[in-house]
């Protein structure tokens, strides 16, 4: 249906992000498919955990299982928005929402006397004006963490069903953000890692409720005794998609999870974000911050600390 | 008293909490109209052309106008009749209504808005008070006021500041900024008119029915008897619906020209552009204290960031440099203030209205002198404490005053001289003053500022007082005073409210004047009324106490007729014989005391607020439940404005007009609040009562200010006050450069010749004058 109907139809799911965004007409569509068929279950397994894209966040965010084996996986769902929201929107969605500027999250009207970005309407890009791409920004707080912790998604569409990592469903490109085909669903999330794998995502947003994140990381570390034996770090609202931290999960590797260790770590980590003036706060201060947001997330793997969200 | 003091739920909470009261946007009417405002998509410039034609001929279209069908100029001050509802000369901020559209639909309207062609002479935006103080690349904003952009100038001396200056052991110079911030509502402004038999007939979510009445039968040529403003149930305004606004005029004129219901609710992008919230201001300040931190003089200057239109403006800066000396016994005191055109949304009065910004500047420059000197701040702020039934050197008449009991109360209870020393912990103490009610209305007039009637029938029992309740709770307090001279229940008080065809004056909820005015109208009214039925009672045999109301009420119908009294509050005349004398003087001021304690982090910059203790004098608390609410509420709009509420601009554009990007707290970001409630019974107040709306707002921002400094060692001198500012505060610290944030300079500003004022006599009456 999807695939007949072109690029004038969208998928909706919760529509958390979708209806707000018709409404300032970031989004034009003639139709909009539902996905309310698609299955609502988590589905726990030994070595993995199977999440319908049509489970909510909140419910993500308090199943047992996932809080006990995907811990950050959990938090991320919950640190999404506010309750009404997470009751609504769904991790599917969460995958697939709009990347975002704050050129282009505002209203017709407003964005009429800005004068129209690439990204909708216009042909520059007002945050980056000598550059010929968009630059907003990755806004997901479930992405990073899902692959932080080695995700797979299961997509169906006209052609069929595919199975791919997470990370290969985003493209380093604010506008064309997305690296799947348009008419294909995200049917179900597939989360593994082994029982040893310990999992933190940490958030900062100015408030503590509603915010999109303006940095985050989410980290997933396999420990052989003290020592890190493998790690992925991925940043969220740093880049237009979500970044790995390549480097520093290789300096990980191998090392304990000491104080001066964590520092250095969150350092390299820090490196490849480059925030611009698009978000909330001065992008100077983002920058610094991710530091910050790393060490908290590694400082919470090694001894569960508590990082800025609590 | 049998309800006085107690704390009873508003009369009308059920109505509000189960969203059965109606507000302007739930009336529907049959055939209603739907109305779209087209607004500037330019901060400045001329207009050239409008082709509305397009737009006439989609169907579902019914009228379109410009402001060639509403020419006449209006606006809330009469030396400031500035604005027009639809602007067809030329548009001087990104929102300024030029069109609007009546159709059949909300879409239809907006497409037709859309349809309609504009020309424009794009002219230089000036967006800052340093580019407004200098000569236009363009041409002016407004054609009145100058040099340049400026709107307004003053330069007051009252006392010998020059000799104060130099009996000062230590004189201090320092500059602050406050950033400008809004209201932000829940309910977004609305309002819904007819056109019926001749007469006009508007329900809006306003703060002032009578201003607007007033306002609607200027522009619209109607006599104000063929007008009818009614106050809709209301969803906050905080002084974001105190002026008469362009879309109640609009919906009035489309409902004339159509002769159908028109209704316009505002979108919350053109509540940011409505706006009148706190100016910008930018402000200097010198003071002069003896060896023992005794105020010898007061030097204030303040120049305000006043958007595009005059507003309330000319009264926001006479209020900047008003009230402080109503809680600090200043000798000689020097203000020059200035307001300046900007291409923003017109500023105006938000709560607190022109002195949370000096209130600011002021209590962090005396934390800085009590360091300087080497003095504990509250020691020295205390030394220099007003003191009741005085008169300041600015003629301002205090008389209740509770600025001890507060500063003991918050003091105490947060053990502030022996909290806790941690590293990034610390606490900061600061005190304000508010007005409980203007001493002088909006425009120049001898009759009262309020007004209440009763009538009495067969043990039923009406109020009508043209008060707006705008969730303030100003019908629960016409309730409560009318039940207890009654002997009855608040909610055995029928209440007629707002409505300018059935209610007597009232000039509006604003500068926190309704409990203590029409508090003292319905006072007034309902004492007649016992009279009436004590008399009828008496003549009958009995006792009133032996009686039921309806019995009473009866005998008194009987013996009297219809039952009706009436009660009025005029404030009385103790304005200062000086030009500008008008702003400042109330019946009664409120003082407040607070004490913030912060954890801030010199890494990240970030702050996070544990507690507010705040102690607030609010004479007597007719209801200390609502007196808590109002004073919780102005502490979270307080820590909102302190640290993140930001009206910022970018290209001319306002940078984010929408409640996810606009930062104000939610929940989880409000500290614990404990709050006393100071009684010290003023002599003018309705049972002693004064405001609590406002006042208790003003101390939490610069007790915030001082948590930081005491937590980091540094000063953020400039609201708000956001991490990325005391990150780089503690960087300059640790580089050795000044620890502080702030605006490094006050530019120069062509102040006229100071106007001198005698202060009043030592021994000055504290009655009228
Ligand atoms: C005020 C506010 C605050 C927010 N804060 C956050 C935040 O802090 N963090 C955050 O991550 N998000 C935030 N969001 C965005 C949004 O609420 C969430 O991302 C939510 O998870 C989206 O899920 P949904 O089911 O509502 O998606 P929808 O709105 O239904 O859809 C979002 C997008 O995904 C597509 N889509 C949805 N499901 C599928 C699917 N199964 N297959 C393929 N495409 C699909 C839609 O076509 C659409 O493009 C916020 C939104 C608002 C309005
Ligand atoms: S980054 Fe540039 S192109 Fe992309 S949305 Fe923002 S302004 Fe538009």
């Amino acid at each position: 249906m999807a695939a007949e109907l072109g690029p004038r139809a969208m998928f909706v799911a919760g529509g958390t992000d979708l209806f707000p965004k018709l409404k300032r007409r970031q989004f034009e569509v003639d139709s909009l498919i539902g996905l309310d068929f698609l299955p609502r279950a988590i589905r726990n397994r030994s070595d993995e955990c199977v999440i319908d894209a049509g489970v909510t966040l909140a419910h993500a965010s308090h199943d047992p299982h996932l809080n006990e084996r995907f811990s950050g996986y959990a938090q991320a769902a919950g640190h999404v928005s506010s309750p009404p929201l997470r009751n609504a929107g769904t991790i599917g969605g969460n995958l697939c929402v709009d990347t975002r500027c704050n050129y282009y999250d505002m209203t017709y009207e407003w964005r009429k006397a800005a004068g129209f970005c690439l990204k909708k309407d216009g042909d520059i890009c007002l945050v980056a004006p000598s550059s010929p791409r968009c630059w907003a920004v990755s806004s997901s707080d479930t992405a990073p963490m899902a692959i932080a912790l080695d995700g797979l998604v299961t997509l169906v569409g006209a052609s069929g069903e595919r199975e791919l990592p997470v990370t290969a469903l985003y493209r380093d490109d604010g506008d064309r953000y997305m690296a799947k085909q348009p008419d294909e669903v995200v049917t179900c999330l597939r989360l593994r890692r082994s029982l040893n794998t310990r999992s933190a995502y940490v958030k900062l947003r100015r408030r503590g409720s509603i915010d999109f994140p303006i940095a985050g990381a989410a980290v997933a570390v396999e420990l052989d005794g003290d020592r890190v034996e493998s790690c992925r770090i991925v940043l969220s609202a740093v880049a237009s998609y979500p970044l790995e931290a390549k480097a520093a999960e290789e300096f990980l590797k191998g090392r304990r999870l000491q104080e001066d260790v964590i520092r250095e770590a969150a350092e390299i980590a820090s490196k490849p974000a480059k925030p611009l003036d698009n978000a909330d706060l001065s992008h100077f201060w983002r920058k610094r911050m991710v530091r910050v947001v790393v060490e908290q997330a590694l400082a919470r793997v090694s001894d569960q600390q508590p990082g800025l969200d609590g | 008293m049998r309800v006085v003091g107690k704390p009873l739920p508003k009369v009308d909470a059920a109505a509000k909490v189960t969203g059965r009261a109606l507000y302007a946007d739930d009336i529907a009417l049959p055939r209603t109209l739907h109305c779209k405002i087209l607004r500037s998509p330019h901060p400045h410039a001329r207009i050239l052309s409008i082709d509305t034609a397009a737009a006439k001929r989609i169907p579902g279209v019914l009228a379109v106008i410009t402001g060639l069908d509403l020419p006449i100029k209006f606006g809330i001050l009469p030396v400031t009749q500035d604005e027009r509802a639809l602007e067809h000369e030329k548009v001087r901020y990104v929102g300024d209504p030029i069109a609007a559209v009546a159709a059949t639909e909300e879409e239809i309207a907006a497409a037709a808005c859309d349809a309609i062609e504009v020309e424009y002479e794009v002219l230089e935006p000036v967006m800052s008070i340093e580019a407004a103080l200098q000569t236009p690349k363009d041409e002016r904003i407004q054609d009145y006021g100058g040099p340049n952009n400026v709107h307004k100038l003053v330069a007051l001396e009252f006392g010998d500041v020059e000799g104060g200056f130099s009996r000062a052991d230590h004189v201090r110079e320092d500059v602050f900024f406050f950033q400008g911030n809004t209201h932000l509502p829940m309910e977004q402004h609305s309002a819904i008119a007819t056109y019926v038999d001749g007469k006009v007939t508007l329900w809006s979510s306003t703060q002032v029915v009578h201003y607007v009445h007033r306002a609607l039968s200027k522009v619209l040529e109607l006599p104000m008897h063929r007008i009818r403003v009614i106050g809709a149930a209301h969803g906050g305004g905080f002084g974001g619906k105190t002026d008469p606004f362009a879309h109640e005029i609009i919906v009035s004129k489309l409902a004339m020209i159509t002769g159908r219901p028109v209704k316009c609710t505002l979108t919350r992008e053109e509540v940011f552009y409505a706006h009148r919230g706190r100016h910008p201001v930018l402000m200097w300040v010198r003071t002069g204290v003896t060896r023992d931190g005794r105020i010898t003089a007061m030097h204030f200057r303040s120049a305000l960031d006043g958007g595009a239109y005059g507003s309330y403006g000319v009264a926001s800066t006479f209020y900047t440099g008003a009230l402080q000396t109503v809680t600090y016994d200043i000798p000689a005191y020097r203000f020059e203030g200035c307001r300046v055109f900007t291409n923003k949304p017109p500023c105006g009065p938000k709560r607190g209205h022109g002195t949370p910004q000096p209130r600011f500047a002021l209590e962090l420059h005396l934390e800085k002198i009590a360091h300087d000197i080497g003095l504990d701040p509250v020691e020295l702020k205390r030394r220099n404490f007003v003191q009741p039934n005085t008169r300041t050197v600015n003629w301002l008449r205090v008389t209740s005053c509770g600025l001890e009991e507060c500063t003991d109360r918050v003091i105490n209870a947060s053990r502030f001289h022996d909290r806790e020393r941690r590293p990034g912990h610390g606490m900061g103490f600061a005190i304000s003053s508010y007005l409980s009610g203007a001493g002088t209305a909006i425009y120049w007039n001898d009759m009262p500022h309020s007004e209440v009637q009763i009538k009495v029938d067969r043990g039923g029992v009406t109020a009508y007082c043209g008060a707006m309740e705008i969730g303030q709770g100003s019908d629960s307090v016409l309730a409560t005073i009318v039940a207890e001279e009654l002997g009855l229940q608040p909610s055995d008080i029928r209440l007629v409210t707002a409505d300018t065809d059935t209610t007597p004056i009232d000039l509006g909820s604003y500068s926190s004047r309704v409990t203590f005015m029409a508090g003292n109208a319905a006072l007034e009214a309902a004492r007649k009324m016992r009279a009436l039925l004590v008399e009828a009672v008496e003549a009958s045999g009995r006792r009133i106490d032996d009686v039921t109301f309806e019995e009473a009420s009866m005998l008194a119908e009987a013996r009297f007729g219809t039952l009706t009294t009436a009660g009025s509050y005029t404030p009385p005349k103790i304005a200062g014989p000086y030009k500008g004398s008008g702003v400042g003087p109330s019946p009664a001021y409120s003082y407040s005391a607070c004490v913030v304690d912060v954890d801030a982090d010199a890494r990240t910059g970030l702050i996070r607020v544990n507690k507010v203790w705040i102690a607030h004098d609010v004479g007597r608390a007719i209801n200390p439940l609502l007196v808590e609410g109002q004073v919780e509420g102005s502490v979270y709009m307080g820590l909102g404005e302190a640290l993140m509420e930001e009206q910022a601009f970018r290209k001319g554009l306002h940078k984010w007009p929408s409640m996810l990007e606009y930062k104000s707290p939610t929940f989880l970001d409000m500290p614990e609040i404990e709050t006393f409630i100071v009684e010290t019974i003023d002599p003018e107040g309705p049972y002693g009562a004064k405001e609590a709306g406002q006042g208790p707002l003003l101390p939490v921002p610069p007790a915030v200010c001082a948590a930081v400094h005491d937590a980091l060692g540094v000063w953020i001198d400039e609201i708000p006050v956001t991490p990325e500012k005391v990150v780089e505060a503690v960087r300059r610290k640790e580089k050795g450069e000044p620890a502080r944030y702030g605006p490094q300079r006050f530019p120069p500003i062509p102040y006229p010749p100071t106007i001198k004022v005698e202060p009043p006599p030592k021994d000055a009456a504290i009655t009228a004058i």
